[in-house]
């Protein structure tokens, strides 16, 4: 469903934030992404999305070739992909539900389906009860979970987190992780990039660990 | 989608797509219906600055609006002026009164010709004498040293150039010494006021572009404004067109509001003017009254200020929209 092929990307000022990088993901895998701050975990992220183009190798997602992907068609990429934000990116002037309803507004639900939805998707993180609050009266862990919500609203081919557990205690983490998890077992394909080694350690998912831009556990060999 | 066709049976491959292109439709004219509700509500959401911008926009739109309006009540008005335009006769001074009299019968029976004035020699040099205080000196003459004249008004129908085709007519007649033409006044009134026409253009023309500047700066800095808001729609998957579209509405709203403003000001002038303007025309026993853009006038505005809305938007978005990529 993903695979890189030798990606390498330098940032305009000269660093090399993934060097030669290749693996494949399959279709209903969950993998994890981990490495030291700084590794180029969001980066290999940002590729998948479209974010920003790679220096050099391919990148293919869902079979098409993302160098063929012009700029126009970018939106309707994203629309496959459901994204948990290291920053979560909420939008802080609309509620929680209008926040995890925008994926579905984009794609032109109709109202009824939206309000569905959104409420299923609530459901699942815990905030069902607090769709009408404001993100800034959330905590860190409650905006996470809207962010992870709004992610898996639109029932995305892939699903990509970036510390989507950074700011949960560890029973809620463990409980999100149990969520991404049901998602691939339904056929989602799913990339979470974590510090976390203890929690997904435990969970028994293939590990790609980055060090310094270079892949170098759970790749192709 | 020619591909997903020839995968599949091909009715179903088309009512499949038919469906799908439905469904599209609907959601884009949900997207529509509820940008367009959404930019309103924020237009609203701050009554101060939002009557600033209808008021810059109402009158940059006023002003040429009322320019106009003016000129043409004043056409309206030189077009109502009596007998604007006489042709003077005068005749040789062989020509006697009788003979004069004859030739104003036979010009009034002329299908050019509305009506034929005779002024004897007689009568105007008594009317010279009075006027000018001359009447012992000129009582002294042995001669009356002035023509009999005819004064013709052309029938209301013709126009300028038929008057001058008659004033060269009768230029041509043998008692007629010389045909004067009275209309270099109503010349110099229409060249005044094609002039003022073409002023009123002009500034229309560069208040529009101002309208249009205003609007794009307005536009501009809500863009501005909701910079990460539009990060974050592009994030998750919001095109071009998605994020454009309440932008657009902005501008229309600004711009119809505008456009009313406009009308209401224009209105509230005539209105104020009426007064005065009827009591002139009293005093010159004129039936005239002023007349205003009207109800399609204040509509034209309104399209106009809603189009110039949308021109200006669009000339923001297109400008800083695009600029906006998720870092
Ligand atoms: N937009 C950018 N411009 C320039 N350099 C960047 C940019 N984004 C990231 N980098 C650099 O690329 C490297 C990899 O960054 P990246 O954000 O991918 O790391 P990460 O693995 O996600 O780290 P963390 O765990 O702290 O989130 C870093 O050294 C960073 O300084
Ligand atoms: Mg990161």
């Amino acid at each position: 469903m993903i695979s890189f092929e030798r990606v390498s990307k330098r940032y305009p000022e000269g660093h090399d934030a993934l060097r030669e990088v290749s693996f494949d993901i399959a279709r209903d895998d969950l993998v994890f992404l981990t490495g030291h701050s700084g590794a180029g975990k969001s980066t290999l992220m940002r590729l998948i999305m479209l974010m920003d183009r790679p220096t050099r190798g391919k990148v293919v997602v869902d079979g098409r070739d993302l160098s063929t992907v012009s700029n126009r068609r970018i939106p309707g990429h994203r629309r496959q992909i459901g994204v948990v934000f290291q920053n979560h990116q909420l939008l802080f002037d609309r509620n929680v539900f209008d926040n995890v309803a925008l994926p579905l507004v984009i794609s032109g639900y109709d109202h009824r389906e939206v309000g569905r939805r959104v409420r299923a998707a609530l459901d699942k993180v815990g905030l069902l009860k607090r769709e009408r609050a404001m993100p800034v009266t959330l905590s860190g862990g409650e905006q996470q979970r809207v962010g992870i919500a709004r992610a898996v609203v639109g029932r995305p081919k892939i699903l990509l987190a970036d510390e989507p557990t950074g700011n949960l205690d560890p029973e809620l983490s463990a409980e999100i992780m149990q969520l991404f998890e049901s998602f691939s077992q339904v056929g989602v394909t799913v990339l979470i990039a974590s510090h976390d080694l203890a929690l997904i350690s435990r969970l028994r998912h293939r590990i790609l660990t980055l060090r310094e831009g270079r892949l170098v556990t759970g790749g192709l060999l | 989608m020619s591909r997903a066709r020839s995968d599949r049976p091909r009715g179903e491959g088309a009512s499949l797509s038919r469906a799908r292109m439905a469904d599209q439709y609907r959601a884009w004219l949900r997207h529509h219906r509820l940008s367009a509700a959404e930019s309103l509500q924020r237009v609203l959401e701050r009554p101060f600055s939002s009557l600033m911008t209808w008021l810059v926009i109402g009158i940059a739109l006023a002003l040429p609006v009322g320019l106009s309006v003016t000129l043409d009540n004043a056409a309206e008005l030189s077009a109502r002026w009596e007998s604007p335009t006489q042709i003077s006769l005068f005749l040789h001074t062989d020509v006697d009164a009788a003979a004069a009299a004859e030739l104003a019968q036979a010009l009034e029976r002329s299908a050019e010709v509305a009506q034929v004035h005779l002024v004897s020699r007689d009568d105007a040099l008594a009317e010279f004498g009075a006027l000018s205080g001359f009447a012992e000196v000129l009582a002294e003459l042995d001669d009356n040293p002035l023509p009999n004249l005819l004064l013709v008004t052309p029938a209301p129908r013709l126009d300028q150039d038929a008057v001058r085709t008659l004033r060269d007519n009768l230029d041509k007649r043998d008692k007629v010494d010389e045909a004067v033409l009275d209309m270099q006044w109503l010349q110099r009134l229409n060249s005044l006021m094609d002039l003022g026409r073409r002023m009123v253009m002009a500034v229309g023309a560069l208040l529009l572009v101002g309208v249009i500047l205003i609007l794009g700066n307005t536009i501009r800095l809500a863009i501005e404004n909701r910079r990460d808001e539009i990060v974050i729609v592009k994030l998750v998957g919001g095109s071009n067109p998605f994020v454009r579209r309440p932008f657009l509405y902005t501008g229309l709203w600004y711009g119809v509001g505008g456009g009313l403003v406009a009308g209401l000001v224009v209105n509230a002038a005539l209105w104020y003017l009426q007064g005065p303007v009827g009591e002139l025309a009293r005093l010159y026993q004129s039936g005239f009254e002023l007349r205003g853009p009207g109800i399609m006038g204040v509509l034209n505005l309104v399209i106009i200020g809603g189009l110039l809305g949308l021109a200006g938007a669009w000339l923001a978005v297109s400008r800083h929209l695009a600029a906006i990529v998720p870092r």
